[in-house]
């Protein structure tokens, strides 16, 4: 692959307006706005969101239209977040991306499993792959009934045949009660999957790795770590020799199996030190 | 597994940089994918002849919040803020990284002549080949270019840590002087065994919309291509004043870049901001470059062509 010598100028920062915000839980909002650059987004790709005069974050995208509408989902979980959450539409807001690789396109029989906005890039490529797929099993964890998003989506892209979404919440008070992770056993023991996409907390995903593994079924996960520079240069988002930002988000059971000391257990910190995930 | 490492070993490329033996001139530039042992493990793959480590300092820091960095047309400009975990922490991957086999520069940074010695001598008690004084960081307070734009400071830090390690000392100058040749003479009689030119140049970039300065410090430091020919006429400047190795820095992304460097007095040559674009395996690419053009000239050794365009 040949890149240009100035192909990060082609991704610089450009503002640009909010056009809708959508409440889809008590925490989490889905932004929507203008931006050419992201038409030609992958399922799994990112993009750095600048809160001016407050912070930039990178967030996964949600969904990349062809007329340039994108959006993004977004927890409140700290202080960039509610000061996005507080924003109206019309304000201005800056976009870099979108960054690092994207899911691997793959028919045949998929399971999806996310968990929280990590549901987010998995929507994403359910829209692509659901009038593919020989089958196609969404299973999606939250806390609460409330904390579920995007379950009208889901179930507006599940409305065919052979295509089954399966909802828990830790209370219990919708679906299955239990975390994601509770119906995969049982569901991996009588049914038969080519591939698992994950995305959501990494103890989760990690999880959800281990029982690949174990029934030996290919997959792939959407990681997430400290964000500075989103080009492959500040290190700041290394797991084992990989950079998130650029050799990632989505990385393949292979690759996992690489840095297994570090999937699920520990992330780097502000000041490059290990620490333990939460 | 087994994993090869390859590397050029051709005598022609073999370059002594105040007594470290480098199999290639390139070496990885201090401040990129530094603060982990495999990511520089990487670089080495990629064809490093040798590696600097992002910058360490005494206690561990946090740097700056986002935007630490701005795509410019032309580079970079960063103001990332010298995270790190602090010497003690960091001495864990310095001692991984020596495993590479390739000499392993540690980046230092200090608010204090003590300090710098203090990380300096840690870093070499833990195997460290060389240090590399960022006096030069153009967008921390009471460090970097605020020391190595003030001669007396400058020399008392680099004296300090002469004083405090039995390894070459690097120290990296800043482009934003009057005179980087003044500079790199207090620099050498002061002990500096080798001098890396240039750091980033100070830089801004404000956002037309909102009127306002994108990263979260305002300034940062520009690197990338639109610094090469201040980095290449700093360095020029530099080799007609000192007798020490010179380390090119500044915005090379191919051999023509790096020969450029070399002809105007560079005897190695550091990468960044083009990793960015061309991943680890531009060392490679670079050192394959310098290789057919010394044997397409007719040279012997990268060491003929170091400073040649002075001749003219």
């Amino acid at each position: 692959m040949k890149l240009s010598a100035y192909r990060i100028a082609a991704n610089k920062l450009r503002t640009t307006r909010i056009l809708s915000i959508k409440i889809e839980s008590p925490t989490v909002k889905t932004f929507t706005f203008k931006d050419k650059e992201c038409i030609k987004a992958k399922p799994g790709q990112f993009l750095m969101l600048w809160i001016p005069g407050v912070d930039e974050i990178p967030l996964s995208i949600l969904d990349a239209k062809e007329n340039g509408i994108i959006s993004v989902a977004v927890k409140k979980v700290g202080e960039a977040t509610e000061a996005l959450h507080s924003k109206k539409a019309g304000d201005i807001i800056g976009v870099r991306g979108p960054f690092g690789n994207s899911f691997t396109i793959k028919t045949g029989r998929i399971l999806m499993v996310g968990g929280g906005t990590g549901t987010a890039p998995l929507l994403f490529l359910a829209k692509k792959l659901a009038s593919e797929t020989t089958k196609l099993v969404f299973v999606i964890g939250a806390k609460t009934i409330e904390e579920l998003l995007f379950i009208d989506k889901l179930k507006s892209t599940l409305a065919r045949e052979k295509t089954q979404l399966i909802a828990t919440t830790e209370d219990g008070s919708y679906g299955i009660k239990g975390i994601a992770t509770t119906p995969l056993e049982t569901l991996l023991e009588k049914e038969k999957f080519d591939m698992i996409y994950t995305c959501g907390p990494e103890q989760m995903m990690r999880k959800v790795f281990d029982l690949a593994e174990k029934h030996g079924i290919t997959l792939e996960a959407s990681l997430e770590r400290l964000m500075r520079c989103a080009v492959g240069l500040c290190g700041s988002c290394v797991i084992g020799g990989y950079c998130v930002c650029k050799e990632g988000p989505v990385f393949t059971a292979e690759q996992l199996r690489e840095v297994k000391n570090e999937f699920g257990v520990s992330k780097r910190d502000f000041d490059g030190r290990k620490i333990p995930l939460e | 597994m087994f994993v090869v490492i390859y590397s050029l070993k051709i005598n022609r490329l073999c370059v002594d940089l105040a007594g470290l033996r480098l199999v290639n001139p390139t070496m990885l530039a201090s401040g990129i994918l530094g603060l982990s042992a495999e990511s520089l493990g990487n670089i080495v793959k990629g064809g490093a002849g040798a590696i600097v480590t992002k910058s360490v300092g005494l206690k561990p820091r946090k740097g700056y919040p986002n935007p630490t960095i701005v795509q410019t047309n032309c580079g970079l400009i960063n103001a990332v803020g010298l995270p790190n975990p602090g010497i003690n922490e960091f001495v864990k991957e310095i001692r991984e990284a020596k495993n590479f086999n390739v000499p392993l520069i540690v980046s230092v940074y200090g608010f204090s002549a003590e300090e710098y010695a203090k990380v300096a001598k840690r870093a070499v008690d833990a195997e460290a080949d060389a240090v590399e004084l960022n006096v030069s960081c153009s967008h921390v307070k009471e460090t970097g270019s605020e020391i190595g734009q003030n001669p007396e400071i400058l020399a008392e830090v680099i004296r300090k840590v002469k004083a405090s390690v039995e390894k070459p000392v690097f120290v990296k100058l800043s482009p934003n002087v009057t005179d980087i040749a003044e500079v790199a003479e207090v620099a050498t009689k002061a002990g500096a065994d080798a001098l890396t030119a240039i750091n980033t140049v100070k830089a801004i970039a404000i956002d037309p919309e909102t009127a306002m300065p994108i990263l979260s410090n305002k300034t940062g430091g520009l690197s990338g291509p639109a610094i090469k020919p201040i980095a290449i006429r700093c360095v020029y400047e530099i080799y007609e004043h000192v007798k020490v190795p010179i380390i090119g820095c500044g915005g090379i992304t191919n051999w023509q870049d790096a020969v450029e460097f070399v002809l105007a007095g560079a005897t190695a040559i550091q990468i960044g901001t083009a990793i960015a674009q061309k991943g680890p395996n531009v060392f490679r690419a670079v050192t394959r470059g310098i290789n057919a053009y010394l044997k397409k000239k007719g040279f012997k050794s990268v060491n003929e062509i170091v400073g040649l365009s002075h001749r003219s």
